[in-house]
Parts: C-alpha cells; sequence; structure tokens
C-alpha cells in the first residue's frame, strides 16, 4: 500500500485549510500513525472484491419537474456572512 | 410532583397526556426545571428553547383536547445539535456555525413534533459529530450524569446526558460509527441506531453520508420502538431514504427469546477488556441463554478492519462534506486578502482539531496517486465486512456483543486520537454494513480509580431492517434483568 507519510502542507492546501507550523508537525505525526493502521488493509485479498459505496439498494430518484415552495430568499441570504442585494458577496476573483 | 413526572418514560407521559390525566404544559414545565437545575453541571443544552417549548406543548394539549390521539403526547425530546429545527440556532458544536439558525426543520425532527413530542432545546455533540466523549465540542463540556468527572460519550452525548439527567424523556442522536450505541451505553440508556436509510437525514448536517443515521436514545426499549415508528418511515426529501413499509415496531416486544440464535462473535472475546467486563459479558450472554435463545457462535473475520476501513471512508466523505463551510452562503468568514486566503482563514478559525485532521486524511485518501491505494481498497473491505454479516446471519437471528470497549472514562484520558477512535471498535463494522443495532444496559462496573458504578451496554444487531426482532428482543432482555434500575444518576440523588 502506501507510506505512512502525509504531506500535510500540500493536502491542507488541497483542503483549503491554513496551518500553523505546530499543526502542520502535530498533524503529520497523528496522521502517519493513522495511515500505518489503516495499511493493514493491504494485508485482505481485495482483487476480486467489488467497492462498495451504499449498503441498501440505491436507484436513481426523480421527481414531477415542477413549481415547488422553496427557501425564502430573505431568510436565506440574512444568514450570508456579506451580502450585496440578492447576491451573497465574495472577494474579487478576477483581477482589475 | 415534579420529580414525578421527569421520571416517567416516554410511553406513560404519552398515554396519561392523551387520557386527560397530565397536560403536555406540566411536562414541560416539570422538564425544563430539571434543566435549571442540573444542566449547569451536566451541560446537555446547548440551546434551551423554553419559548418554542411552551408554545409547541400548548399546541399539544390542544390537539389532545380536539379529540386527537397522538403517539407521543407532551413527550420532551432533546435534539442534538445537527439537526435543524426552523428559526433556532443549530451550531454542530462548532465555531464555523456558532451563530447559524436554521431555517427550515429536519424531516426526523418534524415528525417527532407531529407526533405531540415537544422540543426542550439542542445538545451537545462532539464537533460535526466526530468523537466519541463529546471533548470535541467547540462549544461546551457535557458531564456524565452517573460521574461528572466521566465523559458521557459521543459524538451524541448531549442527548445522551440530557435523558440520563432526565431532562428530556427521549434524545434525538445520530450514529455513524458508533455516536447513538456509545452514548447509549455510557448514560444507561437504550441508544438504537436503525438500519442505514429507515430514517431521513434530511436536516441532519451531513458528516459521513454513506454511514450517517439518525436514531433514538430512551430510558426504556419501548420508548426506542416509540421513537422509531415516529420518525422512521419513506421521505422524499432524502435520495438515499428507503421506500418500503414500516412496520410499527412498539407491537413487536417480546416477552422472552424462545426459538431465536443469538450469535456470539469468536472474534470479539471480551477477556481483553479485563475482568469485570469480561465477567458482565459472559454474564449477559447467559442472561440471553436464560431467556430461551440458543447460543451459536459466528465469525466475523474481517470485523478486525472496521476500524481502518471506517477511518478511511468517513474521512473522505466529511472532507467532501465539509467542503461547503466556506465563509461564502453562511456560517463564519473570515476576511483574506483574496477568495483563496478567505477560504483557509475561515476553515482554520472555524475548524478544531479533530475535524481538521479528518478534513486532512479524507483528502489524502481521496487524492491523485491516493485514490485507490486508501478509498477504493477501503470500499472493497467494506463489501467483505457486510458479507461476514450477511454469513452468520445465515447461522443465527441476532448477534450480541459489547457496545464499548469500556465503560465511560474520565475527561481527557484518551488524548491519543487512535485511542479514542478504539472505543468504537465493537459498533463501526454494524455501521459499515448498514446493520440496525442498539446498545441496552446490561451491568455496572466501577473502572480503576473511579468511585461510582458506571453502566455498561450489550449491543444486539440484527439483519438488513429486522428493527421489530431487534427492538422486540432487547425489551425482553431488559425486562429480564432490570440492569438500567439499579443506580440513579447522581443528578437525581443530590436533588433533595
Amino acid at each position: 500500500m502506501s507510506s505512512d507519510k502525509i504531506d500535510v502542507r500540500y493536502v491542507a492546501k488541497l483542503a483549503r485549510i491554513a496551518l500553523t507550523d505546530d499543526e502542520v508537525d502535530r498533524f503529520g505525526a497523528q496522521l502517519g500513525d493513522l495511515l500505518a493502521h489503516v495499511n493493514a488493509l493491504a494485508e485482505l485479498d481485495t482483487n476480486a472484491v467489488p467497492a462498495t459505496a451504499q449498503v441498501v439498494e440505491s436507484r436513481n430518484v426523480e421527481r414531477a419537474d415542477s413549481v415547488r415552495p422553496c427557501l425564502d430568499r430573505e431568510v436565506v441570504l440574512a444568514q450570508a456572512p456579506q451580502r450585496q442585494g440578492g447576491f451573497f458577496r465574495v472577494p474579487r476573483i478576477i483581477a482589475e | 410532583m415534579e420529580n414525578g413526572i421527569i421520571e416517567r418514560n416516554a410511553a406513560d407521559i404519552a398515554r396519561d397526556v392523551n387520557a386527560g390525566k397530565l397536560s403536555a404544559a406540566e411536562v414541560i414545565e416539570a422538564t425544563l426545571g430539571q434543566v435549571d437545575a442540573v444542566d449547569s453541571r451536566v451541560g446537555a443544552y446547548l440551546t434551551v428553547v423554553h419559548d418554542l417549548a411552551r408554545e409547541r406543548a400548548a399546541a399539544v394539549d390542544a390537539r389532545v383536547r380536539a379529540g386527537e390521539r397522538l403517539p407521543l403526547a407532551g413527550v420532551p425530546i432533546a435534539v442534538k445539535d445537527n439537526m435543524c429545527l426552523t428559526g433556532t440556532r443549530t451550531t454542530c458544536a462548532s465555531k464555523i456555525l456558532e451563530r447559524w439558525t436554521a431555517p427550515y426543520t429536519a424531516t426526523a425532527v418534524a415528525r417527532m413534533l407531529e407526533a405531540g413530542c415537544v422540543p426542550v432545546g439542542k445538545t451537545n455533540l462532539d464537533e460535526f459529530a466526530m468523537g466519541s466523549s463529546c471533548e470535541n465540542s467547540a462549544l461546551g463540556v457535557t458531564r456524565n450524569p452517573y460521574d461528572l468527572s466521566r465523559v458521557p460519550g459521543g459524538s451524541s452525548g448531549g442527548s445522551a446526558a440530557a435523558v440520563a439527567a432526565r431532562e428530556a424523556a427521549i434524545g434525538l442522536g445520530s450514529d455513524t460509527g458508533g455516536s447513538i450505541r456509545e452514548p447509549g451505553a455510557f448514560c444507561n440508556l437504550v441508544g438504537f441506531k436503525p438500519t442505514y436509510g429507515r430514517v431521513s437525514r434530511y436536516g441532519l448536517i451531513a458528516f459521513a453520508s454513506s454511514l450517517d443515521q439518525i436514531g433514538p436514545l430512551t430510558r426504556t426499549v419501548e420508548d426506542a420502538a416509540l421513537a422509531y415508528d415516529a420518525m422512521g418511515g419513506y421521505d422524499p426529501m432524502d435520495a438515499t431514504s428507503i421506500d418500503r413499509p414500516l412496520e410499527p415496531t412498539a407491537q413487536a416486544l417480546r416477552a422472552d427469546l424462545h426459538g431465536l440464535r443469538v450469535g456470539i462473535v469468536r472474534e470479539f472475546g471480551t477477556k481483553e477488556l479485563g475482568a469485570d467486563l469480561d465477567a458482565a459479558y459472559v454474564r449477559a450472554y447467559h442472561d440471553l441463554e436464560a431467556l430461551g435463545a440458543q447460543l451459536v457462535e459466528v465469525s466475523l473475520p474481517t470485523a478486525d478492519y472496521g476500524l481502518a476501513t471506517y477511518y478511511l471512508i468517513a474521512p473522505a466523505e466529511c472532507s467532501s462534506n465539509l467542503s461547503r463551510f466556506d465563509g461564502v452562503r453562511y456560517g463564519l468568514r473570515v476576511e483574506g486578502d483574496d477568495v483563496q486566503s478567505m477560504y483557509e482563514k475561515t476553515r482554520a478559525a472555524g475548524f478544531g482539531p479533530e475535524v481538521k485532521r479528518r478534513i486532512l486524511i479524507g483528502t489524502h485518501a481521496l487524492s491523485t496517486g491516493y485514490y485507490d491505494a486508501y478509498y477504493v481498497r477501503a470500499q472493497k473491505a467494506r463489501t467483505l465486512i457486510a458479507r461476514d454479516f450477511e454469513k452468520a446471519f445465515a447461522g443465527c437471528d441476532l448477534i450480541a456483543c459489547p457496545a464499548a470497549s469500556s465503560a465511560a472514562f474520565s475527561f481527557n484520558a484518551k488524548s491519543d486520537p487512535y485511542s479514542m477512535y478504539m472505543m468504537d471498535y465493537y459498533t463501526i463494522p454494524m455501521s459499515l454494513a448498514g446493520l440496525p443495532a442498539l446498545s441496552v444496559p446490561c451491568g455496572w462496573v466501577t473502572p480503576p480509580g473511579g468511585v461510582e458504578p458506571m453502566p455498561l451496554g450489550l449491543q444486539l444487531c440484527a439483519p438488513l431492517f429486522a428493527e421489530s426482532l431487534l427492538l422486540g428482543a432487547a425489551h425482553a432482555f431488559e425486562r429480564a434483568t432490570m440492569h438500567a434500575q439499579k443506580h440513579a444518576p447522581l443528578t437525581a440523588r443530590t436533588r433533595a
């Protein structure tokens, strides 16, 4: 299976979490320990085994394409950290 | 009179409220009085909804006066704070949602209210339901009502503590790898996780979507059955909700176990749990036999890989589910120089260490180069574990084993994350297989260094959809042994 090392800085970047140097060290060690435990799965012969994503029968659920009541826009936007009119406001994404 | 009311089980309350002998208003006043008296010590609730509770109680009394008969008339319920209730703060015990108010109500909660329940408040949990002691809450400390120096279990520890301390008759919990069953065992309660998909997850803030399941924490099996009958069943708002009829379980409670084969798992020896626990579980198995069950040995050879499987699948799903907390639409935002830095600072400030660890491990397991080695392999192991249960159930009707690896432990006793994960060794395999399982009180031990006797839980597990059989058998065990009655919580003893 894979090594017990985990590049915490790279993974944190993917996960969009800023970490302190102390967290990088601590999480690196703790997650390395956990990976050492989960590597035990390499002992199982899973070559011919299908993967399970969902244990009970799953099927596509459809509904009629009709207008139904939904959450009130004002109620939802009232919870926004920042809003502008009927929109969520975020920092500029595209440079000027 | 007040003390009398709070000691009563849901079934008794509903019967008397329906008969007009007791009002929902009286019940909720007595319950709120108990919350005032003990919750500063227990810490079960993050939010108490006094006004809504009184309003809902009055509505229940009006419905009963109008001639309606409600299966849970006037029953006070504690709702884990990862389930939405319109107009009420819903935090997941996380700083990232500390000030978020739910704009809609979870289906399970709505069905309980429709059945006559009255909400007392929202209860503490390990942040985003990740933990086994409630110590991962960012918003409060919950203590075990049987020994305030010990944890209530988790992640549904607030709901468990509330019901144990008589601050509610029913607690709603969610169970991903044992988060109802373990706190149930720690707090001398019945903790019931139904088959995956039996109770709608709509309005339950997602942790690991293929595993999360809502269920009740109660002081009797009968109450668990009534709660399940009220909240279970198909919901078009949850795409994984199962569309098949729900047979009422409250009518399936049994007096004995004649004709049932109960599987004892060869790989789940109890000797390594210590002499006291070993003796308690050996006695519990004997009690099952004395009730007429035939004990048979079954084997779950891959169950030992449950923890490893779970700690890839659950974090992978959590890393995806929790990506929605980004400071844009709701919850905390910490400003940054650009949008990327806003995301990173918001999530750094909003999530606690355990949530960060799980997001990181899940992100790693799903990342390029590791996906097949970790995530897909874990999904294949999951298949093997589910097949083990299928084979075992070919030779038995139910499986019995411990509900947790120890009795409730002291605060800060499990500082290494993996030692905390080990608490769920016996509950995780059932979660991976989607099976219905519950914890029922089965004895008491005084842990080393402790002074108070602490409860233990026996886990019973049934095949998919066999909730009636499971609850029926647990009822017979509960009635024959009466373990739950042997000790009262400290909160009852210290109150005159």
